[in-house]
């Protein structure tokens, strides 16, 4: 520890502090523009200039080292001239338009201005023009606004991996800029508005749209991804405006991804449903709430009557709130069916009989930095899980060494030390191997119910992941969605136990989606031998109850989800969202409230029950999904559904508030016969613009790249063998047919062809996994 | 350019820039003996410190003290760089050295990496001098070849490799972090110091800079001894030094002088004043140092601390001499718009400040300055320099504050007249460029 005295105050610092950080600790403020705390030192905006003793000039605090004994005034007169002299450089040139810019009112600059711009210019001269740039549809720009403080620069290359801006030019014509004819196309994007200090960078999507004083701001949750960002939203009029990070360390950091951020426009979109609605005689009726509750509770009757309880299913979606899981399960099972289930994409839930618990990312996100070794088996981490992915880039550099096992090898912007890149049908060998070659250079014997499938040969690339995490002290092995929906998942993740076992680390879920495993918490999943979510459209029910999934984009086979949901009797549908193949398939459509109009709980990969509060007021005759649940139990005569609140739906499934028995052991799994995989194997990844109906009608974010139109990707090898070229059209064959265009990717494994699920142009293609034949049209 | 002093010596005849040449010279014999004696690091070291050579680039920081900051113990690679970047306004002593004695600069670094243990080294040379890159280039292909770097030294198991590296031009590279950035690749900008190269240079490798005379001084120190060095010189001020002199005199060059020479004696051998004019101002040191009129120069002896008595630095020695046709604030405005020009936009003082000195400067210069441009002036300069983070803002700053100092009566009558105190006519015949009547 180190002694330092600010301002006259004497406090204790860690060695290698900074006279910045030993400030904030001794609550003193020191101006700043360039500094922030997750990025690297530039030193450049010369704002935090402070008096130090001995020191002949005055120092940036941001860039000064503690040294022991050390005196600085923030406040000197010294310090105080040195300050107000960079102010004035930086007005000089800024075009101190602040009525017509929509940083004002939360502009870093003209707050510090306030306290130390004089109220008059000496500069008398011309003042710079800078060109705008085209960063793409998020971030739009008033460069002339720019003070150069180099943060989004150092935002792109440090925390979102690859340098997507830079400083070009020299001295007063310096200028951030793309690369030439680039935009700025990362999933992180959107954190350069929050830090840049000025308005030069703004948000394109609220641009103009409202004064940061008229709006409210509220806390809430990203509905998104498994990591649950904290959120603050804000709105005007009961129209949320804009959605900003609610800094949580544990968490999202100070980070938002561009989804989180940007999915709010889909909030007022037009295809929002606001009115309940009846099929009657093929025809949609607008009804009101009474004719559309007491429809489904008569419907569902009739069901039970004519066909037994069996007949009667459950299909909620992932990014449903705990609550509305909760209640949709306790409906189901009170009207005396077990069929319900939540995890839509899943195939294989031979797991649902072994699990010792609800599975879970096995550790805390913010562990992460700890780690020293990681596998991440079947992900497309970085667009599934962009917060979860930029912690493991940081861990990365410190040291982490990650590895990874499955079918893709898209740029991660991570350093991936050793992959696997195999087709999905071996994963599971290639797997084996890993344990194999792990047990043997930890010299432990492989646990005996597995010993006797496991192979004799080990790959070159499956010894040398083995040996990294044989060598690591903190080992985690991850399963991603690509794993998890997978054909043999069950297989895969006793397969990452086992090499966490081995390794002394732990084994664990990325998460699909923002309540992969509080579905679990709720119940909302078959306990006596009711149907899975696989089971349910394979063996078609007489009625379904469907919460807020669209049966075309939302199932591990679209074709055959809708084909199922179609031949129903009945299909009540919660939807916050009309969608055409939710007209196709139920006969009502009860319109419930997004995240943002509703209270509700998502609980994160890390097993963090997160709670929320509505934001604004439904719009229209929307209801929070909980209460219509609560409703039609009502109307159906059920008990234990007299709950007044969220809070006590919530109360009924978490104790204190908490996820009680995450646990991602796993017994026996019963062996399936797999025949030897012939031809080409699709990999479906499930784009990040496309991954739930909030994100789908975001317009801003379906402009951005990652919404571009699924290609058919393949490894050269694999083109080469089919005689395709980049460009070409070809009709890709499975269970459907799509045409597509084709594209080199050598991302893909070979015999691969990775085209994207939940997109329409790929959604006749049918499952996720599986043959697929691919000719030149 | 003159044949006397060490580093200069015996170099105005005939292709002296070969090896031959230069072991003819009595070259390469002082690191032969280093090896063949395998003399301790910290002799060599000493003598350098007895020597009392100062960094000749500018800051004349005592090379002797720099070299003991490298990390003896250090486990991985360390580096050694020489600056060649000679970007300064007036400076052109570099690339006189780098042409006709380019192994003396070699053997020094050579040397230099024999006693802080550098493996690798670098020679940054500045991009407008392509034809002095590639002498340089072809004299490390003749030490390679007579095993005078490369590895395994002259038999011995000290290994050193050298490399000549470009640069583009930009002034900025000559800043020894700005340098260190732009051999790796990346924008020449200066990085905040601390660390210091010492600790975190080269791809954050403990590093060595020095100018191409410091080292090229080297060689001659281990020959003759510090005490000898310095003895030419005086002391504090070991050695000799080579001043570049521009300007209004009649023989413009490099002379390689012992520091403590008379300013007199200088302009003497530069052919005295052009015309025999009076002379009327110096800039003593590069474009950086703050002017001194031309009678407190003539009272100066050439040397770092004599200069700095004066309150102004001797810099890299480059002498810019301006006779009574000088229009003051002409001058000043063409330094002005270089230091403009050259800022490298990274910090906010100087990105802004000397494009604001220089349109105050041009305005002045054109009739439309203002009562209180002076104050102004000397404001921003005030807020411009110790503020930044390399020194590029206070070489910014130090000739409007000198300028202003010592002929602010021709600024003062420019911003009253509308016109310059020395006629137009008068300039002309100073520099045979055209001025308008307006000036």
């Amino acid at each position: 520890m180190l002694e330092i005295e600010i301002d006259g105050k004497p406090i204790q610092v860690p060695d290698g502090s900074t006279v910045m950080e030993a400030a904030t600790e001794a609550g003193a403020y020191i101006p700043h523009f360039c500094y922030h705390k997750k990025l690297s030192i530039a030193a450049n905006c010369r704002m935090c200039l402070v008096q130090v003793e001995k020191a002949p000039k005055p120092l940036p605090a941001c860039a000064t080292p503690v040294t022991n004994g050390m005196k600085v005034w923030t406040q000197s007169e010294l310090a105080v001239k040195a300050q107000k002299g960079v102010m004035e450089f930086l007005l000089i040139n800024h075009p101190l338009d602040c009525p017509i810019c929509d940083q004002g009112g939360e502009c870093q600059l003209q707050d510090l201005a306030v306290g130390y711009g004089d109220s008059k210019s000496r500069y008398q001269e011309e003042k710079r023009v800078v060109f705008n740039k085209n960063l793409g549809a998020l971030v739009s720009t008033d460069m002339t606004r720019c003070i150069n403080c180099t943060r989004c620069v150092r935002f792109t290359t440090e925390i979102a991996g690859e340098m997507e801006l830079g400083q070009a030019f020299r001295g007063e014509h310096a200028e951030i800029m793309p690369f030439v004819e680039k935009t700025v196309d990362s999933e992180l994007s959107g954190n350069i508005i929050d830090l840049c200090p000025v308005g030069a960078l703004t948000s394109k999507p609220f641009r103009f749209a409202a004064r940061t004083w008229e709006l409210s701001r509220r806390k809430s949750v990203s509905p998104h991804d498994a990591l649950g960002a904290n959120l603050i939203v804000q709105t005007k009029h009961d129209v949320v405006k804009r959605v900003l990070p609610l800094e949580n360390e544990a968490l999202n950091e100070c980070w938002l991804s561009d989804k989180d951020r940007f999915s709010y426009e889909a909030l007022s979109s037009d295809q929002r449903l606001t009115r309940p609605m009846v099929k009657q005689g093929g025809e949609w009726k607008t009804v009101d709430w009474q004719t559309a509750l007491e429809f489904a509770a008569n419907g569902l009757k009739g069901i039970v009557r004519d066909h037994g309880p069996a007949a009667i299913g459950g299909l909620a979606s992932p990014h449903a709130t705990l609550e509305e899981l909760h209640l949709l399960q306790k409906l189901v099972r009170g009207l005396g069916s077990d069929n319900v289930d939540f995890r839509l994409r899943q195939v294989d839930f031979r797991a649902d009989t072994s699990r010792a618990g609800i599975p879970w990312l096995g550790m805390p996100v913010a562990a992460v930095a700890d780690l020293n070794r990681l596998l991440v088996v079947g992900s497309f981490l970085r667009k599934d899980a962009p917060l979860l992915a930029q912690r493991v880039r940081q861990a990365a550099k410190r040291g982490l060494h990650v590895s990874a096992v499955g079918p893709n090898a898209e740029e991660w912007l991570i350093k991936v030390r050793h992959r696997a890149l195999v087709a999905p049908a071996d994963m599971v060998s290639t797997l084996a191997q890993v344990v194999v070659a792990v047990a043997a250079e930890k010299g432990l014997a492989v646990t005996e119910s597995l010993a006797a499938g496991l192979p004799a040969q080990v790959s070159d690339e499956a010894r040398a992941i083995a040996q990294s995490l044989a060598s690591g002290q903190k080992v985690a092995v991850w399963l991603g969605s690509l794993a998890v929906q997978h054909p043999r998942a069950a297989e895969l993740q006793q397969l990452a136990n086992e090499i966490a076992r081995l390794c002394g680390g732990v084994a664990g879920f990325i998460g699909e989606a923002a309540n992969s495993v509080g579905g679990y918490a709720a119940g909302a999943t078959p306990r006596a031998g009711g149907l899975d979510a696989r089971a349910m459209i394979e063996q078609p029910r007489k009625a379904y109850v469907l919460l807020g999934a669209e049966p075309a984009l939302d199932f591990a086979d679209g074709v055959a989800a809708v084909a199922a949901l179609g031949s129903a009797q009945l299909v009540i549908a919660l939807s916050a969202f009309d969608a055409e193949s939710l007209r196709e398939t139920a006969n009502v459509l009860l319109p419930i409230a997004p995240f943002s109009e509703t209270s509700g709980t998502f609980v994160n990969c890390e097993g963090t029950a997160q709670s929320f509060n509505a934001v604004a007021r439904p719009l229209g005759e929307t209801r929070p999904g909980w209460k219509v649940l609560r409703v039609i139990a009502n109307l159906l005569d059920l008990t234990g559904f007299a709950q007044g609140d969220s809070e006590a739906v919530r109360a009924e499934v978490l104790v204190d508030g908490k996820v009680a028995d995450l646990d991602n052991g796993l017994g026996a799994v019963e062996a399936v016969p797999t025949a030897a995989a012939v031809g080409l194997q699709r990999v479906a990844d499930v784009p990040i613009y496309f991954a739930d109906p909030l994100v789908r009608r975001a317009p801003s974010l379906q402009k951005a790249k990652d919404a571009a139109v699924p290609l058919a990707r393949m490894s050269a090898a694999t083109a080469a063998s089919l005689g395709i070229q980049s460009g070409d059209r070809v009709r890709v064959s499975g269970s459907g047919r799509v045409e597509l265009t084709a594209v080199v990717d050598d991302s893909v494994a070979n015999a691969c062809v990775r085209v994207a699920a939940a997109h329409v142009s790929t959604v006749g293609l049918g499952p996720m996994f599986g043959e697929l034949s691919v000719e030149r049209v | 350019m003159s044949a006397h002093g060490l580093i200069l010596a015996g170099v105005d005849g005939d292709r002296t820039w070969r090896l031959q040449d230069y072991v003819a010279r009595g070259g390469y014999a002082a690191l032969r003996k280093i090896i063949a004696e395998k003399t301790p690091p910290e002799t060599i070291i000493a003598e350098l410190k007895a020597s009392v050579l100062r960094g000749r680039g500018g800051a004349g920081f005592p090379t002797g003290l720099k070299w003991s900051f490298m990390p003896r113990s250090f486990p991985g690679d360390k580096y050694l760089a020489c600056n060649s970047d000679e970007g300064e306004p007036g400076t052109f002593k570099d690339r006189d050295i780098l042409r006709y004695n380019p192994h003396t600069v070699i053997e020094g670094m050579a040397i230099a990496a024999y006693a802080m243990g550098c493996a690798r080294g670098y020679n940054y040379i500045h991009g407008e001098i392509f034809e002095i890159y590639q002498r340089f280039e072809e004299a490390l292909d003749e030490a390679r070849a007579a095993g005078l770097i490369g590895q395994n030294i002259l038999g011995s198991d000290f290994s050193f490799e050298l490399f000549a590296h470009h640069g583009y031009g930009a002034y900025i590279c000559g800043e020894e972090t700005a340098l260190l950035e732009s051999i790796e690749g990346k924008k020449g900008q200066p990085r905040f110091k601390p660390p210091f190269p010492a600790s975190y240079g080269l791809y954050g490798k403990p590093t060595t800079i020095n100018n191409t005379e410091t080292f090229a001084s080297v060689p001659f120190i281990m020959n003759m001894g510090g005490n000898g060095f310095l003895e030419l010189g005086k002391p504090n001020n070991g050695g000799t030094k080579l001043f570049s002199i521009s300007g209004h005199v009649n023989r413009p060059g490099n002379y390689e002088i012992n520091l403590g020479t008379p300013f007199s004696e200088l302009l003497e051998m530069a052919g005295g004043m052009r015309g025999g004019r009076k002379i009327k101002g110096v800039i003593p040191g590069g474009s950086s140092s703050p002017v001194l009129p031309g009678d407190v120069m003539m009272d100066c002896t050439m040397d770092y601390d004599s200069i700095s008595k004066a309150g102004s630095m001797l810099g890299s020695g480059a002498v810019i001499v301006m006779d009574e046709t000088t229009c003051m604030v002409k001058a000043l405005e063409r330094l002005s718009y270089f230091y403009f020009e050259e800022s490298c936009g990274q910090c906010t003082p100087c990105r802004e400040g000397t494009g604001w000195l220089y349109r105050v400067v041009h305005r002045i210069e054109n009739g439309l300055g203002r009562p209180d441009d002076l104050d102004l002036l000397n404001s921003v300069t005030g807020n411009i320099m110790g503020r930044t983070i390399c020194a590029l803002g206070d070489a910014a700053s130090m000739p409007v504050q000198s300028f202003i100092k010592h002929f602010g009566d021709e600024f003062a009558y420019h911003i009253e007249n509308k016109k310059c105190l020395v006629p137009p006519e008068v300039q002309y015949a100073g520099s045979q460029i055209y001025v308008s009547p307006s000036c």
